[in-house]
């Protein structure tokens, strides 16, 4: 085995993430196997049957039920530990940041996260607030690499056979640590970002709280709701259930207008599958230009206002 | 109840960042340098939980050149109790594990109960070391932490999980949380704080002398990225802008 993928539960089924984790893998190069950890590992396995994989491992045990740290970096440890791969992949999610670091550390196998692309260079991920992107090496023997979200496509799954296995794991009492609760949502808003057909999405560069009802008044004569970028949110203001990204909802309006806002992965990801794209940013390099239809270099607190009498008039 | 908190330096987002002649990172020299955003929430926490229980000590720790020192002050000024500088001329930032080992080769003989880190770096944006260092100094670790309950002799943590799930998590002290941004408001220094912190000890440490293993990852080069999309440009004249804006919404995309 050369590559490792190591696959994630997402209420039952596979995480997107790790069916773009596999095609990653598969670009990679070599013989990939894949493995499946939890109470739902035999159906999470199988939903892989039909891709081409040397082998698809399974490890259920009492500690595992649900997901922590201490378990799942112990089971992916003695995996690697047995099966000697030279590359292990996942996807960028948030359980993957909670415990591949564990692995990292205990195996000193260096862990090359949130990659955006392959290059020639090396791993490419974006570095300094997305303005930059950089690739990244390791002469190390073996590494632990996490893809990020549509850096590659699962459509491109390699189609194939395989084999699935049960994997015995020895986990102890004392080495999961953790108790945890049943995970729930909080009270959603009254607002359905995620079917609004349009949407003003708001961003630090409104600058001010005090400005932030110019998205709203833009939005309310085009018929559009507002959503926001995550550091609006977490200056308290906006509601928190208005967040576009990754720790927020996923929307595909058919008009994504976004004011003052810069384009960092974890807000794309939310938004990027949107028809059209309008963004305003004083940044010609703002990184939401590269997916945008119409990039508008310039201030929203100038344009915004006009623009709102304009549409009126 | 006895804190680390780790904070790092990184460039201000408002910041130029001109790549170096090798392209192998940035010319630090025009670059305004703040404290890590995520890390300022950090802190805040280890304050706010020091201040609840009404005793401990919050100790601020960075890494790097001689400049950090301006980010332990900002974080004694705050509050913070005393601060440990690992001095490291070299940037190895592009490396989460050397980075860790090296900050754990520091903590591990002051027995801290927890250890508090952002959730990760504005520049380097590898969102590993607090599990790293929870993992090589034997604690339990947690990411993304957005409410802590220190409960007697353990931690109960609120986490946020994808697509607004969250869940409650319990495990024994110490251990090793990275705090989600946006839990609390941290707080300004005062006047008081500020000329306080000038007493205060900063202890200094050589990277170089704590941990001698080889570099196990480097970022080579870094370039701005290439636009793969057909985009239409629309800069100059305010009012040409706005004109064309209001076109675009009736005419091309009809949502006027
Ligand atoms: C685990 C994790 C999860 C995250 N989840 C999310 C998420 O769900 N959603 C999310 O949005 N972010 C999320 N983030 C944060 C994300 O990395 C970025 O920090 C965030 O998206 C940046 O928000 P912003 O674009 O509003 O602010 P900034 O990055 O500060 O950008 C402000 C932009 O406004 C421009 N600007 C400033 N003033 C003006 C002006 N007057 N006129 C025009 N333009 C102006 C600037 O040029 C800049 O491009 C997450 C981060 C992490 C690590």
């Amino acid at each position: 085995m050369n590559i490792l993928v190591v696959l994630e539960d997402n209420q039952g089924s596979l995480h997107r993430l790790s069916r773009e984790a596999v095609a990653g893998a598969q670009k990679l190069g070599g013989s990939v196997t894949a493995l499946a950890i939890g109470k739902n590992a035999g159906s999470l396995a199988s939903e892989l049957s039909s891709y081409e994989l040397e082998e698809i491992l399974t490890v259920e045990h009492d500690l595992l039920s649900s997901y922590s740290a201490d378990g799942y970096s112990e089971v992916v440890t003695q995996v690697i530990q047995s099966k000697s791969p030279k590359t292990i992949v996942v996807g960028h999610t948030y359980q993957t940041r909670d415990f591949m670091p564990r692995v990292s550390a205990k195996l000193d196998i260096p862990f090359i996260p949130d990659i955006i692309s392959l290059s020639d260079e090396g791993f490419v991920k974006q570095v300094l607030n997305a303005k930059l992107n950089a690739s990244v090496s390791s002469e190390s023997d073996q590494m632990i690499l996490s893809f990020q979200s549509a850096a590659f496509n699962d459509e491109e799954m390699i189609t194939g056979s395989s084999t699935i296995t049960t994997f015995d794991v020895e986990l102890d009492v004392s080495s999961v640590r953790s108790t945890s609760e049943e995970p729930f949502q909080e009270a959603a808003g009254d607002v359905d970002l995620e079917n609004a057909e349009l949407l003003v999405s708001v961003g630090r560069g409104i600058e001010k709280e005090e400005n932030v009802h110019l998205a709203f008044d833009l939005a309310e004569v085009i018929g559009a709701e507002v959503s926001a970028s995550r550091p609006v949110v977490d200056s308290g203001w906006v509601d928190s259930f208005r967040q576009v990204g990754s720790s927020g909802h996923n929307v595909a309006p058919k008009l994504y207008f976004s004011l003052g806002v810069s384009g960092a992965i974890q807000h794309v990801v939310g938004m990027k599958g949107s028809k059209n794209i309008i963004a305003i940013n004083k940044d010609p390099e703002a990184p939401i230009f590269e997916l945008s239809d119409y990039a508008i270099v310039g201030d929203v607190l100038e344009i915004v206002p006009k623009l709102i009498e304009a549409l009126k008039n | 109840m006895k804190i680390a908190v780790l904070v790092k330096q990184v460039p201000g987002s408002e910041s130029v960042l001109p790549i170096n002649e090798g392209q192998s990172w940035i010319n630090e020299d025009p670059v305004t340098f703040v404290m890590n955003p995520p890390d300022n929430f950090a802190l805040e926490e280890a304050l706010l939980i020091k201040e609840r229980k009404g005793e401990g000590e919050v100790v601020v720790v960075s890494m790097g050149p001689n400049r950090v020192q301006k980010v332990i002050r900002e974080g004694l000024a705050k509050g913070g109790d005393r601060g440990i500088h690992i001095e490291e001329d070299e940037p190895i930032e592009t490396d989460p594990l050397l980075i860790a080992k090296r900050f754990a080769a520091v903590l591990k003989d002051e027995n801290f109960d927890l250890v508090l880190t952002g959730l990760q770096s504005d520049d380097t944006g590898m969102g590993q070391t607090g599990v790293l260092l929870g993992e090589i100094l034997g604690m339990p670790t947690a990411t993304l932490a957005i409410e802590t309950d220190i409960q007697g002799e353990s931690i109960r943590l609120k986490r946020e999980l994808e697509s607004g799930w969250f869940q409650w998590v319990q495990f024994p002290l110490p251990a090793s949380v990275s705090i989600q941004s946006g839990l609390n408001t941290p707080r300004y220094p005062s006047l008081k704080g500020i000329m306080g912190a000038k007493k205060k000890e900063i202890k200094t440490v050589l990277g170089s002398e704590l941990d001698a293993s080889s570099r196990s990852q480097s970022i080579d080069k870094v370039f701005v990225s290439q636009t793969s999309k057909q985009t239409e440009v629309i800069d100059g004249d305010v009012d040409v802008a706005v004109q064309r804006i209001a076109e675009i919404l009736r005419s091309e995309i009809k949502v006027v």
